[in-house]
């Protein structure tokens, strides 16, 4: 496969070769089999990443649908388009689908599916059917919640507070149902992984040399193995109070509602790392790609990942300032919050420190990475202030708080998974996507992202509270300006949606095996899109995962 | 392409179990035994968050859980104990047989395995029985009139959670077993190729496990 001067004489034979009935060398793994049920029944992770790819973009959509709903609402103080009730239940569908189904699997189960083998120089993942298997619980889970979430109709809010989750009716049952099987989806994701990286790497690849990536996947999956089942029992336990009236989270039975808090959060509070390491480990690539330079500080990078899994585990308290735990518990957990910005910060600064004096080159993942980098900055400092106790108290349950997570959930997590999404699109489709109109869109997306949010951290810090219906006629211009941002939001992904499926729909297969340059073994040993297996034959790592060279700067 | 699948079916001949991504039989075998020990952990934390409950609960109304465990019979408690004791050695000695190719005392050591794990169930359906008759139920739905302390109650939410889902466990390690026994019966274990018996042996020490912290938990709590 070599570097792109000796891929592109090549290319105009493999555009003709693809013309004609392939011949089998250059079957890969798209049409290496073909129907339906080909697809339905695949064990190749290049394809269960696939699946996992179209599932999730259409969870998006729907929960993208939700949030331009809600901001419609939203302009004016009153009844807009629906009423009350509706809206609660329209914020819980967003968030719900939002962190369950898009946000916890979208990086692991699709484009570290995908590339994580690859990566590794290995034929696929340790299990290839529990992938499967995963991509199955999945969709099963997926569909009992929406069927309840839009059919029922639940009004809880995604963090699903007893006791009034225990007492209300409607399809909270089934929500906690389709949660705990989504579960498994995400704990055979991690397991997989984990087993993966240890035994299946290639001949040369010690753990030092693995890409970047790799280790941030492996902080998550570690999170993702350890935290998944405390939220399976706390969906279970749940569960029991409203079927059994167990008493576990019912004052009136005896038991404590704060000790749902402290379960669910757990869960919840590890889960947004679920989130931002592979986001984090997605920057880690591309920075130096498109720097052309090596990454500054590997392992301060490689040790903050898995720092940030470790701390992550025990700061839940902080969701919970104000639920009652006693000022110690507070405090403590208030200066472990704070802890966590030391890892993230040594992260952010390597990569600026990367990209400093490097030739940077914008092409679209680059771009989005750049975003990444404002947007979590903005997000994760915001969590500072709502770590420290008496500002919490303040912001508590404000729109300054729902600004802070969409920093780092939308701004971070999501653009870096779009940054990925550009990055491996040609090794997974073998076709390049139009730059111009990737900058348009990311151009709109950021503008948009920040008119949304920039506002509602001013709103929030104002006093207004999150999850209200009607609010005070001084805050409409500043939420009639947040809606119109997210309409820029919605045309920046349109636009998205249009140039990629328009490359898709290209009859050539026109990327190279490695048209970014990279130094790592899913660009410089496979082709564009790779062979069912892969590899042709095990590569043998020789060289570490950002050793560029000027030389081979051209590209 | 056809040099490597030439490879691959020579290395199928070899070994009839070698799936197709892994290098060879001892990859294959460590990758399992991760996954597996992974899954443990898993379990573990699923359990944890019960026993972490009932702690709190537990030191929320003290009393009450020291009186509703007189309901529970300890010698039925001690007895199964022991059943699960003993039913995690025949798993060893069902493990032990695999690696050294004795298909015999593989199917012996899996058969008797899985009659404990029966009889362990058909003790508890009686305790099971027992509770319902006396209305000793969780949360609402629980009748008993005597008791002097209050929120007895939770306590038995608790007994009939904390061993309703162990004994799910043992029911999907019987299921394991039976698809064992019928590997062995079919002649697919021998020192070459064990893993599956190794790791549902895994498997059921944890559910045993698990057991040995349940049984002071609920039955000697006092």
């Amino acid at each position: 496969m070599g570097n792109s001067t000796v891929e592109t004489p090549d290319l105009s034979l493999m555009a003709e070769a693809l013309r004609r009935e392939p011949p089998d060398s250059e079957l890969n793994y798209l049409n290496a089999e073909r129907g339906l049920w080909s697809w339905l029944t695949t064990v190749d992770h290049k394809r269960i990443g696939v699946l996992y790819i179209i599932s999730i973009l259409f969870m998006f959509f729907l929960g993208g649908m939700a949030a331009i709903v809600l901001r419609i609402e939203l302009l004016t103080p009153e009844r807009t388009i629906m009423s009350a009730d509706t809206y609660n239940k329209a914020f819980t569908l967003h968030g719900a689908i939002m962190t369950f189904l898009v946000l916890v699997p979208s990086i692991p189960a699709t484009l570290e599916n995908f590339v994580l083998p690859l990566m590794l120089g290995a034929k696929d993942v340790a299990f290839p059917r529990m992938n499967l298997a995963s991509w199955y619980c999945y969709i099963v889970g997926a569909l009992v919640m929406m069927a309840s979430l839009i059919f029922g109709g639940i009004d809880t809010g995604w963090t699903l507070y007893t006791p009034y989750s225990t007492e209300t009716s409607g399809g909270v049952g089934l929500v906690l149902v389709g949660a705990f099987i989504v579960g498994f989806s995400s704990i055979f994701t991690g397991l997989n992984f984990i087993a993966t990286i240890h035994k299946l790497r290639a001949p040369g690849l010690s753990w030092f040399k693995m890409p970047l990536f790799v280790w941030g996947m492996y902080a998550t999956s570690l999170i993702q193995v350890l935290a998944t089942p405390v939220l399976g029992i706390t969906l279970l336990l749940l569960l029991m109070e409203k079927v059994l009236n167990v008493g576990v989270f019912d004052p009136a039975l005896g038991g404590d509602p704060v000790l749902f808090q402290h379960f669910f959060w757990f869960y919840s509070h590890p889960v947004v790392y679920i989130m931002i390491l592979p986001a984090m480990a997605i920057m880690s690539e591309v920075i130096p790609v498109f720097s052309r330079k090596t990454i500054f500080g590997y392992k301060a990078i490689a040790f903050s990942s898995m720092a940030i899994a470790g701390v992550g585990f025990i700061v839940w308290g902080h969701h919970m300032f104000v639920s009652g735990q006693s000022s110690l518990a507070a405090t403590v957990f208030s200066f472990i919050t704070f802890l966590v910005a030391i890892p993230s910060g040594i992260k952010v600064f390597n990569w600026l420190a990367t990209m400093y004096r490097g030739s940077i080159s914008f092409e679209a993942p680059m771009l989005y990475a750049i975003s990444f980098l404002l947007l979590f900055a903005i997000g994760g400092l915001t969590g500072l202030f709502l770590g420290s106790l008496a500002v919490d108290v303040h912001l508590h349950d404000t729109y300054f708080v729902v600004a802070h997570f969409h920093y780092v959930m939308m701004g971070g997590s999501l653009m870096a998974f779009i940054a990925g999404l550009h990055y491996w699109w040609p090794k997974m489709f073998g076709r390049m996507y139009s730059e111009k109109w990737a900058a348009i869109a990311c151009g709109l997306i950021f503008v948009g992202f920040n008119a949304t949010f920039l506002t509602q951290f001013l709103m929030g810090a104002r006093g207004m509270p999150r999850r209200y219906y009607n609010y005070l006629e001084e805050f409409q211009p500043m939420h009639v300006f947040s809606t119109v941002g997210s309409w820029f939001v919605l045309a920046g992904f349109l636009v998205m949606l249009t140039y990629l499926i328009a490359s898709l729909r290209k009859k050539k297969a026109d990327a190279p095996g490695n048209p970014w340059g990279a130094r790592t073994l899913d660009w410089e040993e496979t082709s564009s899109p790779p062979i069912a297996h892969n590899f042709h034959h095990t590569p043998v790592v020789t060289h570490g995962p950002y050793d560029f060279y000027p030389q081979e700067s051209g590209r | 392409m056809s040099e490597s699948s030439a490879t691959l079916n020579q290395q199928q001949t070899q070994h009839p179990f070698l799936q197709h991504h892994f290098t060879d039989a001892e990859q294959q075998f460590d990758a399992s035994k991760i996954g597996m020990w992974l899954f443990l952990v898993t379990e573990l934390l699923l359990f944890g968050g019960l026993f972490v409950a009932y702690g709190i609960l537990q030191s929320m109304h003290p009393e009450a859980f020291v009186e509703a465990h007189h309901h529970l019979d300890r010698t039925l408690g001690a007895f199964n104990t022991g059943v699960l004791l003993l039913s995690s050695f025949t798993m060893v000695m069902a493990v032990w047989a695999a690696q050294v190719s004795k298909r015999k005392a593989l199917i012996v050591n899996l058969s008797i395995t899985l009659v404990l794990a029966g009889g362990f169930l058909v003790v508890k359906y009686f305790e099971y029985a027992h509770k319902f008759y006396d209305g000793l139920l969780p949360g609402s739905f629980y009748t008993f009139e005597g008791g002097t302390a209050a929120n007895q109650h939770i306590f038995f939410s608790f007994y009939f959670m904390m061993t309703g889902l162990h004994g799910i466990h043992i029911v999907l390690g019987m299921i394991a077993m039976g698809w064992l026994l019928r590997r062995a019966i079919r002649g697919d274990f021998s020192a070459r190729y064990f893993t599956p018996v190794d790791l549902v042996g895994l498997y059921w020490h944890l559910v045993d496990l698990i057991w040995i912290y349940l049984f002071p938990l609920l039955y000697l709590v006092g």
